[in-house]
């Protein structure tokens, strides 16, 4: 009887607490999704409607007309286009760099490998402008600065990206390749054969995070493009802000459709992202 | 037997000298070397046009009289001071909330995770439009709570209030998952001893939960202490550092002397006395934190 009422009065209370944190996560969502819901509503608006108060957050009908003629207003395509270009060029080879040197730094010996990924490691403290300032003299004085390599090169090595896989590398028992080694298998054969297939999901982590840092990239693209039909997607639009600050409806557009890739890739690979985020957290 | 494992191990080295040499090459070239050439510049004054000029501290004195780079730098201490600790208590409080076994997990942290995703660009164009003092929706939301209506980006009182509005908005889903990271690693036994003795919920949270997670605190502290100092995104697509100087940060200005003044090496010297400013917290927060978790076990 008394263990009854004990295991009631807990039931209630467990379904207090629950419904507290339902009620702050539901008003956290929303604080953070308004924002995008407002950038959707607003592209969808009739222009004439953009300025009405009290604000609402779809206008009287759909008005697809900021979508249909985006590309006639700028050069829409061309940006995410050039953005596409320069993104999948740094995922590939960072991603190839990163497992082949973290194969190296897990499980091959060689003189001064500790000290070498010392180094990778301290360069992760290091603010990013730093080596920016003399990335840029380097770019101009190879006369790469202005054009795409500037923004495909220095990328193409990512500290992080070689930390994540030499982590995950680590982990593979050594027995495996052992058991390789006697079979007559190089430490070529064993990373292509054994050790990319087996990399999978970290290979798709640090894709994502490589490919997100790329697409979102700004300061880079600010520094080196000067040519308008080089721009990538964020300076584009940087860029449209200035011409067309008015147009509402055509800029939220835009910045809907540039935020797609991202969000896409986010939502397919959820866990993907979270692991990596967590692996972030693991650097000590 | 180990003189046959002393062969293999020696053989790897070409191998390992074929796989690593792309990526150690590169890393040399456009990370190791431009770390050491940046301290270099920092001691020069160079303009890209004329030859380089040896001028010891001058940069640093410099910097130390130029009443812009102290109103940037000051900028950046207020606003790290704003973005940090209340990103950090909110990102604490969601991923708490986030831990139990609780419904819709996944959709919840996906809403709180995609702000962090998503390009400066576009955030920036949608919270410039609701920070809009007559149109926008955030003083139209507080209107129905007497607020009057905020110049947001306007004043040079709140423009820098407001960027660290949106930090902290944008950056909140991605510490909330490090922290959740780590409370999964606490071990479940801790909090059902603590029921046992009948401690109350938020008694758990402040004598288990803060203690336990005070590694992964430490790291989130660091890392957004870091990110902090290097805002320039949001600074320079809401606001462009203005009006006036009122949210000019460091590397804003660090921006237009090295790519638009072409100062190199005024603007390394501003690059490395961030790098200092950040080594030195990140050095005292360590022995700190290390003092309170000695005297926690």
């Amino acid at each position: 009887m008394v263990a009854e009422t004990i295991g009631k009065s807990n039931k209630a209370r467990k379904l207090r607490n629950h419904i507290i944190l339902h009620i702050i996560l539901i008003l956290g969502s929303i604080t953070m999704l308004v924002p995008f819901l407002w950038m959707i509503g607003t592209s969808l608006k009739p222009p004439a409607e953009v300025w009405l108060m009290p604000p609402k957050l779809f206008g009287s009908y759909l008005n697809f007309e900021a979508y249909t003629k985006l590309n006639s207003r700028f050069d829409f395509v061309l940006y995410f286009m050039n953005s596409v270009k320069v993104s999948a060029w740094v995922v590939f080879f960072q991603v190839l760099t990163s497992c082949m040197a973290g194969y190296c730094f897990a499980k091959l010996h060689f003189p001064g490998r500790d000290k070498i990924f010392v180094a990778y490691l301290a360069t992760m403290m290091v603010p990013f402008h730093i080596t920016t300032i003399t990335n840029f003299l380097t770019m101009t004085r190879v006369g790469l600065a202005g054009t795409h390599w500037a923004l495909m090169i220095p990328p193409m090595v990512s500290a992080f990206g070689t930390f994540l896989l030499r982590q995950f590398f680590v982990s593979v028992p050594n027995s495996l390749m052992e058991a390789a080694r006697i079979d007559g298998c190089s430490p070529f054969g064993i990373f292509f054969k054994i050790m990319l297939p087996l990399a999978g999901s970290s290979i798709a982590t640090l894709a994502i995070f490589c490919f997100m840092g790329t697409w979102n990239d700004y300061f880079s693209p600010l520094i080196y493009i000067t040519d308008a039909r080089k721009y990538t997607l964020p300076i584009g639009l940087a860029n449209l802000r200035g011409l067309y600050q008015t147009d509402w409806c055509l800029l939220m557009a835009s910045c809907f459709i540039s935020i797609l890739p991202v969000l896409i890739a986010f939502l397919c690979a959820q866990d993907a992202f979270v692991k990596g985020v967590a692996l972030s957290g693991m650097k000590d | 037997m180990a003189k046959i494992k002393r062969n293999k191990l020696n053989d790897d080295t070409p191998y390992a000298a074929v796989m690593l040499a792309p990526n150690l090459i590169l890393f040399i070239l456009f990370m190791l070397f431009p770390i050491i050439y940046t301290f270099y510049l920092s001691f020069h004054k160079y303009d890209m046009l004329t030859p380089m000029k040896f001028v010891g501290l001058q940069n640093y004195i410099d910097m130390f009289n130029d009443e812009t780079a102290m109103t940037c730098l000051w900028n950046t201490i207020k606003y790290t001071i704003m973005v940090v600790p209340i990103t950090m208590v909110i990102a604490l409080m969601l991923a708490i909330a986030m831990d139990s076994h609780i419904m819709f997990k996944r959709f919840y942290r996906a809403c709180f995770f995609i702000p962090s995703i998503t390009s400066w660009v576009a955030i920036a164009v949608v919270w410039c439009w609701l920070m809009n003092q007559d149109f926008g929706l955030l003083n139209y939301f507080l209107s129905f709570f007497g607020v009057e209506p905020i110049p947001w980006l306007t004043s040079a009182q709140w423009s820098l209030i407001s960027v660290a509005i949106v930090s902290i908005w944008k950056g909140a889903g991605y510490n909330m998952l490090l922290f959740l990271g780590g409370l999964q690693g606490i071990s479940t036994s801790y909090y059902e001893a603590a029921e046992l003795d009948g401690a109350s919920k938020w008694q758990q949270i402040r004598f288990i939960t803060v203690p336990l997670l005070a590694p992964t605190t430490f790291f989130v502290f660091v890392t957004s202490i870091i990110s902090s100092f290097q805002v320039f995104d949001a600074v320079s697509m809401m606001t462009d550092g203005g009006p006036g100087r009122s949210s000019s940060v460091l590397v804003h200005y660090l921006y237009q002397n090295a790519f638009k003044y072409f100062q190199l090496g005024y603007a390394s010297a501003i690059a490395y006395l961030m790098f200092f400013i950040v080594m030195a917290l990140t050095i005292l927060n360590m022995k700190f934190s290390k003092g309170s978790t000695e005297g926690f076990y």
